[in-house]
């Protein structure tokens, strides 16, 4: 999965993703299952690399899931009521391909009818993203809504662009509007959300018509107002959506910002939906209420240091 | 049961040939032993559609199904080679993923399948083994020919009720079953466990938290269930019990660095092996994502290698319809043989040829779920019409992978008795489930089964579910059979165990809690028929001072409800004004004794019932008679029963308890188990003895006593002793401080003190010491001057006594049943 040797360094950042929960109540025993190490791919490489907890954890277990995200156990029994979990990466990006690429793709028929009847490895590999996952199901009204990008004869890409930039449209960005258990169905009659439930909208809207798609966790670059400094904190844990496009594969869209993912998105793993690749799922004994804070900061570093 | 000659099958002859020797009235009388046998061992099911989780009692047909050898060879053949066939399935499903690749199996039937655990990819299984335990349901056709109605792959159930209904029936034809040569089940079971425990080591050995036993040295195998609502909860009990396996539920268990622990109230005991039936997603919350009932961590503790689970997470994936078209391929390719035994004939509707199909046939088709995840239907075509048919057919279009047709098997029948109205023989359809084992050396199939009988003469669906009947099933033997026992290993002197480690703390707790509410069953009961015995037999003005003191307890134990009746002002002590009339006194007492909606004997017999459900394990079978024997005149009480029948009912109550009490006495062992009841019931009963006598106490010097020594049991110990009136003196020696009553405060503070250094002897200090100082000031009394009843110091100490044992009460529950998460929550948090 290393960068090709004459691949181009395009971006480098550093991560810092601090999530703190504290508790009405101690926790006795509290066992987490994390996805906050990043892929590594042929257009991002890892340059360091650590998760750290307080209350400090004496044992963890790294693992490789279904997926092929990196994933991390841990388990805490001192007693505590409240909890860190620090994870920090710094990250080298490569050029992915261009929209310039993108023209004269297969027609989207094609991909689909290729599903399922084609064995090669790819083919294979996407189908795991074909059907229905716990937060994405397909129903009539959302294939509807699909069926405006995806008219006959559409090139995969270009339709898959067209429908990236209607969400985008479509959609408001409101933090209070939704939360991880919105069913996708409110969401498109609601018309507000975040990346997370555009993404899963998308995704959802893809396997309608019998595409593939997959949810990508991650970071991304957030670019301060005009004038104003970077702000420590003020970032968020990302999602997009992959899309299967053959002979090229992968291809990423953002919805939330209408894009075409390049060199400002950071890739943590990916999966059907949000469930797969949650960043911490975790279950305490004990505890009570809680309270939940996530702060994401990331920093552009400059492109000389390596070696 | 006929052949094509209509005759009787030769099988069969042998039965008939004893049946025609039999009136009517003896078969009838042997139908009605089974089902007294299995009311009174409690069998039960839980129907899954009752909103209320109603228990409904196990339909027995007394009549078996009899299976000859050569018919048996190959129904065993058939089902071994699919069990092979379908563990390779699984293995390559959660591995390799060959068939995927080579188009044997449909993407959308892995990919698309609810089932399908992705985390539990790539865990890898001693031997190759994936599926422990497998069930498979049969039907035979008219013409005799065998067919696979369906697979049960998670967490097969029906062994236990297999065994359970041989239990029963055996003894009701103890000559045919050796004439018949019908093959035993013991011998299936222990190499069942005798399995589990081969695996069991090498997961201690080879897991990456590696702790190899010693070689007598059993691995802690447990038996996960759901708990009590789940609908085959008493199967799992009756297994639990029959193997010698703890019972435990998600909350007993806790994973610790890959490590899956029993929380015992001697710490945290490795398990070994888990023999689930829990549904897979709700094994683990963490990552798979179902209910919170699970055990955190489950999952990565089986792919660390550290535990088994029988059968492993994940297995789901087999149970579904859609793969049984899918099936004579996979055999071929992963066996390199055809199928023995097909399957009935089954399109899965996500094939865009089979939906067509499927909708030109459909009436000669039943439709279902592809998947066990979704909910559970059965349509049959032929029962659509008009616009519901257009309807169903839209639905199938619409999402034709959730979908599969399969064809009406016409069953062939076997004779039933049928009881009520008109008894006799008919004719039912019937199906088979059949079990078999892994083993290391091969799957091993149960000689017998549990056989469906179809509820009404066309019923078309066999599910006990809906309430359908069984029979026991006879598996013929070539030869003579020999007879089996369970259990048989190498045991050293090492390995000789008198204390039962593996004891819960939750069914510590549980069994504490039985001890208190056997107690306080027994004391209501008394109480009421001492109450009841002066309503009824003596008249208003004949009553002497105890009246008051009698009905004042009957107050305090909520038998009568204070608020119409409050005590006067003065504290607890005080006498209430007789403001209640006999006949409202009367009525609110019956209410007590049978309705629960009041808190009363009814109440408390639930409650008690309640508990004994979840130590259903730990209580053998005629423990089980006596607990229902007891449940049993209450429930069937009308609403206005007669003063006689009400003291027939408190009269059989009490014995009821008695026998329990027997039972506690002289057939459980004295492990730690047993001393937590037993503690429990000297703590209530110390308490119950402890009220009464402070309330006596307070009674009129010149009250008559003998109610007292009624209620508290020890009126036959008085005459024998003093063949006179009872009186203060001897009266209080007797229930206070006579070492030798069972019923006094002594022997109560005796009685919890052994049993608790006991426990302090393996667990350390546990509050032994509590009750020390009152038993001192018990023992200091002066019976020429302190045993009177207008002495202050006797209510004084019974109440320091109280504190104290309350005080205990806390102190074992900190102490042992913190690890049971009672009021703590689990969440889960993303």
């Amino acid at each position: 999965m290393d960068p090709p040797a004459s691949a181009r360094v395009s971006a480098r950042y550093r991560v810092v993703h601090e999530t703190r929960y504290r508790y009405q109540s101690m926790v006795s025993l509290s066992q987490q299952y994390m996805h906050l190490t990043p892929r590594l791919l042929p257009y991002q490489k890892t340059e360091s690399h650590l998760i750290w907890l307080d209350p400090a954890v004496s044992e963890g277990k790294d693992g490789i899931d279904y997926f092929g995200n990196h994933t991390r156990h841990v388990a805490l029994t001192v007693p505590h009521d409240s909890l860190l979990v620090h994870a920090e990466s710094t990250v080298a990006l490569y050029a992915r391909p261009g929209p310039v690429q993108i023209e004269g793709t297969l027609p989207w028929e094609s991909v689909r009818d290729m599903m399922g009847k084609e064995k090669s490895p790819a083919s294979l590999e996407a189908c795991r993203y074909l059907y229905a996952s716990p937060h994405v199901n397909s129903f009539p009204a959302l294939e509807a809504y699909a069926r405006l990008s995806y008219t006959p004869g559409r090139a995969q890409l270009d339709a898959a662009l067209d429908l990236t930039y209607r969400i985008f449209e479509d959609f408001e960005f409101d933090g209070s509007a939704t939360d991880i258990s919105t069913p996708l169905e409110q969401v498109l009659v609601g018309r507000r959300g975040v990346c997370q439930d555009f993404a899963q909208l998308m995704i959802g809207c893809l396997r309608s018509v019998g595409l593939p798609a997959r949810y990508v966790s991650g970071y991304i670059l957030t670019h301060p107002p005009e004038g104003k400094p970077r702000l420590v904190g003020a970032d968020a844990s990302h999602a997009w959506v992959s899309v299967f496009c053959p002979p090229l594969g992968w291809v990423d869209f953002d919805p939330t910002n209408h894009c075409l993912v390049q060199d400002e998105h950071i890739t943590l793993g990916w999966g059907r939906d949000f469930s797969d690749v949650t960043p911490i799922r975790g279950v305490v004994l004990g505890g009570g209420k809680q309270l939940l804070d996530v702060q994401v900061t990331v920093t552009p570093l400059p492109l000389a240091t390596e070696t | 049961m006929l052949d094509a000659a209509r005759q009787p099958r030769a099988h069969w002859r042998a039965m008939l040939a004893n049946l025609e020797h039999e009136t009517h009235e003896t078969v009838r009388q042997r139908s009605e032993t089974v089902r007294r046998q299995v009311r009174e061992n409690g069998v039960t099911y839980n129907v899954a559609a009752d909103a209320n989780g109603k228990e409904r009692p196990w339909d027995l047909n007394v009549l078996p199904l009899i299976l000859p050898h050569e018919e048996w060879s190959g129904i065993e053949a058939a089902v071994i080679q699919r069990a092979n066939l379908l563990n390779k399935i699984l293995a390559d499903v959660y591995g390799k993923q060959e068939m995927l690749r080579e188009g044997l199996l449909p993407s959308a039937l892995i990919d698309g399948h609810p089932g399908f655990l992705r985390p539990c990819h790539d865990i890898r299984h001693h031997d190759d083994i994936a599926l422990h335990f497998y069930a498979v349901d049969l039907a035979r056709a008219p013409d005799g020919r065998w067919w696979v109605m369906a697979d049960r792959t998670q967490t097969p159930s029906g062994a236990g009720y297999a065994l359970e209904n041989r239990a029963i029936i055996a003894p009701t034809f103890p000559n045919l079953l050796r004439e018949l040569k019908v093959q035993p089940l013991a011998k299936f079971f222990r190499t069942m466990h005798e399995s589990l425990v081969h695996w069991g080591r090498r997961c201690a050995a080879e897991g990456d938290v590696p702790a190899p036993l010693r070689e007598g040295e059993m691995p802690l195998i447990v038996l996960l269930t759901a708990g009590q609502r789940s609908a085959s909860y008493y199967e799992q009990a009756y297994l639990a019990r029959y193997l010698g396996l703890p019972l435990v539920e998600g909350g007993d268990l806790t994973v610790r660095d890959g490590v899956v622990f029993l929380k015992t109230l001697a710490g945290l005991h490795r398990v070994h092996v888990i023999m689930r039936r829990v549904d897979d997603e709700s094994c683990d919350p963490l990552e798979l994502h179902g209910s919170m009932l699970g055990v955190t961590g489950l999952t990565q503790a089986a792919r660390r290698g550290n535990v088994l689970i029988a059968n492993s997470l994940g297995s789901s994936l087999l149970e579904s319809g859609a793969l049984l078209g899918y099936l004579p391929a996979l055999s071929r390719r992963l066996l390199g043989e055809p199928l023995k035994m097909p399957s009935v004939a089954t399109w899965w509707c996500g094939e865009p040829a089979a939906l067509e199909t499927v909708i030109s046939g459909l009436d000669r088709l039943v439709i279902k779920p592809s998947f066990s995840q979704l909910p559970s239907f059965a349509v049959f075509g032929q029962d659509l019409a008009g616009a519901a048919r257009a309807n169903f057919i839209a639905g199938l279009r619409a999402n034709p992978n959730n979908y599969i047709a399969q064809e009406l098997v016409r069953l062939s029948q076997a004779p039933v008795w049928m009881t009520g109205p008109a008894p006799g023989l008919q004719a039912r359809a019937i199906g088979v489930r059949v079990f078999a084992c892994a083993t290391p050396n091969g799957y091993m199939v149960m000689p017998g089964g549990l056989t469906r009988v179809a509820t009404g003469p066309d019923a078309r669906v066999l599910a006990m579910q809906m309430g359908g009947a069984s029979k026991d099933t006879w598996v013929q033997a070539r030869a003579k059979v020999e007879a089996h026992r369970l259990q048989k290993r190498v045991i050293t002197s090492e390995d000789l165990v008198r204390e039962d480690t593996s004891l819960s703390s939750r069914v510590a707790e549980n069994l504490l809690w039985f001890g208190r509410h056997a107690e306080r069953c027994d004391n209501i009961a008394r109480l009421l028929r001492v109450t009841l015995h002066f309503l009824f037999n003596v008249r208003f003005d004949q009553r002497g001072a105890e009246w008051p003191t009698v009905k004042a307890l009957c107050i305090w134990f909520q038998l009568i409800d204070a608020d119409t009746e409050s005590p006067a002002p003065g504290g607890a002590g005080a006498l209430p004004p007789a403001v209640l009339t006999d006949a409202e006194i009367e009525s609110a007492l019956l209410r007590a004794v049978v309705s629960p909606d009041v808190s009363g004997l009814a109440r408390q017999q639930q409650q008690l019932y309640r508990i004994a459900g979840q130590l259903h394990e730990r209580f053998s079978v005629d423990n089980w008679r006596a607990l229902n024997r007891m449940v049993q005149p209450v429930a069937l009480a009308g609403e206005a029963p007669s003063q006689s029948e009400i003291m027939t009912i408190l009269d059989d109550a009490t014995a009821s308890l008695m026998t329990l009490a027997g039972f506690a006495l002289d057939g459980m062992t004295r492990d730690l188990g047993w001393r937590f009841m037993s503690i429990g019931r000297r703590l209530e009963r110390l308490q119950f003895q402890c009220v009464v006598l402070q309330r006596a106490l307070s009674m009129d010097e010149n009250g008559n006593l003998e109610w007292l020594l009624e209620l508290s049991d020890s009126i036959v110990t008085y005459r024998a002793r003093y063949r006179a009136q009872p009186e203060w003196l001897p009266v209080l020696d007797l229930l206070l401080r006579d070492e030798t009553n069972p019923r006094s405060i002594l022997f109560q503070i005796d009685g919890i003190q052994g049993a608790m250094l006991k426990i302090a002897r393996i667990h350390g200090a546990c509050g032994e010491y509590l009750l020390a100082p009152a038993r001192e000031a018990l023992i200091a009394l002066d019976p020429g001057t302190d045993l009177n009843h207008g002495n202050a110091v006797l209510g004084e100490l019974l109440n320091r006594i109280q504190l104290a044992s309350a005080a205990l009460s806390e102190q074992i529950s900190l102490q042992f049943f913190s690890y049971t998460d009672n009021g703590q929550q689990r969440s889960r948090t993303s």
